[in-house]
């Protein structure tokens, strides 16, 4: 009966020998370590089919997500930033923004584009966070603007979906002023009441937070998004305590009364549908 | 007594030394009016010197210099009458936002900006000059009497930012900005804002979207403080420097980069060396400034006030 008796220990197959699965098929979740098909998590919107987290998705997915059949016209696709201050820390910001660009084949933090969502127009800007932490510079904030002209123009609704840590210290000045800018446009926007809706997703803080992310007709969250205007961080050496568990969650911002409603993504876009419907 | 600064130290030891000599002459009745005469023009040398090759980092802190006069300052010596108001109507008095109606050069006008502490007490009263979001609220709710009224509004800017704390999350710090800045950008009456001291961020930026945005000469305006900087760019609080450098935030760079409208000169020294002259120019670049814009109609001056906004950013196309 020693046939199967196990004589040597363990695993024999050294790392290197490892069969890894295709990257790429398989995507396992950072919350819940689950694993599940990446077909089954795409279709399922990008959100775990154990325990409902939400990944951080950028605006290739959002607009699948929200435009029928994935029709959009992108705007301004091909702006770029310039380097305004010739800004250099520990590395030049032209520099820093060519690498990023091939990185991550993005052309900076946000894209904007109009199309069709349950046969109704919408204009959209998406924020990349992948883009140096979805900071806000001159083009986000210019791409943003003219995108809100283009709403105003062609009176669609305006949907903001924010993800970004802030300011981008890169352009230092011309980056706060872009709060300033939004600002203005959508002061437009409101006076032509025309729908804004802002969609705050994780993280969403700073200086974006301080402008167009909180100036939505509704303000909406992701469910577990981080948002605020200081990091946790930087509150926590503020006050030298440890923060409440949840502090800054959607979650606790819906509690505070400034959010309208937390959304499931697999809701988004009907949920969306419904409510501008309702503005008709 | 004074503060001195590290690179105003050669004009504390002439200074000490005048002091000495003029003692003297007290003491012995020596006549030492020429040797005075030579020494204060000698003062008026270095402070000319000095103060026309400040780096940046140094202007950076005259703005935060504790002799600095503050809004309250301003008011005091501008205005020939003011009336303090309090309250968001909401939470609570902020203490580092002040506000209230003030008459300057006969004409009524509101004035708004954060107040800073000039000891340790009123420091921590006055929350260092960092606002709370019932801080802009109240500034808001200011603002929208002075539309009411029909008054022109001044602001004064002098922050080292919103503060960054847990109440101030929980009352929304960040919609209460934004808040103001939607709104101020339609405000019918003209809108002055000036930074006096330190332009910290969105904490400034909140009460700043006026027709004529002007800097104080020592003053510094940006996205983040060269320190702040520092640590996130170069995960270091030693390269304050070169942040400041790079950040180019003094008022000539803002005004270079067209992100501001005007500055206004400082007496040598800088403006903690002369409160009453200070106070002076001040008070004649407002009265200047609102002549311009009261020949505006509110439509134009809302109009032209959101286009310049708009235009600010550069990019690539």
């Amino acid at each position: 009966m020693s046939w199967f008796i196990r004589k040597d220990k363990g695993i024999q197959t050294p790392t290197e020998m490892k069969r890894e699965a295709p990257d790429g098929l398989w995507y396992q979740c950072p919350n819940c370590k689950k694993v599940m098909h990446t077909r089954e998590h795409k279709l399922n919107a990008y959100t775990c089919v154990h325990c409902n987290y939400h990944e951080k998705i950028g605006s290739d997915a959002y607009f699948s997500i929200l435009f029928d059949d994935n029709q959009f016209t992108e705007l301004d696709a091909t702006m770029i930033s310039a380097d305004p201050l010739n800004f250099v820390d520990t590395k030049a910001y032209p520099d820093r923004v060519k690498s990023t660009i091939s990185k991550t084949g993005l052309r900076d933090a946000v894209r904007t584009a109009y199309g069709p969502m349950n046969e109704e127009q919408i204009t959209i800007a998406c924020m990349d966070f992948g883009f140096i932490g979805g900071s806000m510079g001159s083009v986000v904030g210019e791409k943003i603007a003219r995108a809100i002209d283009h709403s105003l123009k062609t009176n669609t609704p305006f949907l903001m979906i924010s993800r970004s840590g802030g300011a981008r210290m890169m352009e230092a000045g011309f980056s706060l002023m872009q709060m300033a800018k939004t600002s203005a446009k959508l002061a437009l926007l409101a006076e032509a009441k025309i729908p804004y809706i802002s969609l705050l997703t994780d993280p969403t803080t700073g200086g974006v937070t301080a402008s167009f992310a909180m100036l939505g007709d509704f303000n909406i969250a992701e469910p577990g998004a981080l948002i605020g205007f200081a990091g946790p961080r930087v509150i926590r050496e503020t006050i030298g305590k440890d923060l409440p568990k949840g502090f800054q969650s959607a979650e606790f911002v819906l509690d505070h009364g400034f959010l309208d409603f937390i959304v499931d993504r697999k809701d988004l876009k009907d949920k969306l549908s419904s409510l501008l419907q309702m503005l008709k | 007594m004074r503060t001195y600064l590290d690179f105003e130290k050669p004009i504390a030891d002439l200074e000490a030394r005048l002091e000495e000599t003029r003692k003297l002459a007290e003491r012995t009745g020596v006549d030492v009016s020429d040797a005075v005469d030579i020494l204060e023009k000698s003062i008026d040398k270095l402070q000319f010197e000095i103060f026309q090759n400040l780096t940046r980092w140094q202007r950076v802190q005259l703005s935060r210099h504790p002799d600095r006069p503050y809004t309250l300052d301003y008011i005091e010596r501008m205005c020939d009458q003011f009336i303090e108001l309090h309250g968001d109507r909401s939470v609570r008095d902020d203490p580092a936002m002040v506000g209230g109606f003030g008459e300057i050069g006969g004409q009524s006008v509101m004035i708004i900006g954060q107040q800073k502490g000039r000891n340790t007490k009123q420091r921590q009263h006055r929350n260092f000059g960092m606002p709370n979001p019932e801080g802009y609220r109240k500034a808001l709710r200011l603002m929208q009497l002075a539309e009411k009224f029909n008054k022109p509004i001044i602001t004064l800017i002098d922050t080292p930012g919103a503060f960054p704390g847990l109440e101030a999350e929980e009352r929304g710090q960040g919609e209460a900005i934004a808040r103001n800045l939607r709104e101020m950008m339609t405000l019918k009456v003209p809108v002055i804002c000036i930074v006096i001291g330190e332009g910290a961020s969105g904490g400034a930026l909140g009460i700043a979207i006026g027709d004529r945005v002007l800097m104080l000469e020592n003053a510094w305006y940006s996205v983040i403080s060269p320190e702040n900087c520092s640590t996130i760019l170069w995960r270091s609080w030693n390269y304050k420097e070169q942040a400041a450098e790079a950040m180019k935030p003094t008022a000539r760079d803002m005004k270079q980069a067209g992100l501001i409208d005007g500055i206004v000169e400082e007496p040598i020294g800088g403006a903690h060396t002369d409160h009453a002259a200070m106070a002076d120019i001040l008070k004649t670049v407002i009265l200047a400034t609102l002549e311009e814009l009261n020949a505006l109609t509110p439509q134009e001056r809302i109009s032209q006030r959101i286009d310049k906004f708009c235009n600010m950013g550069v990019v690539l196309e």
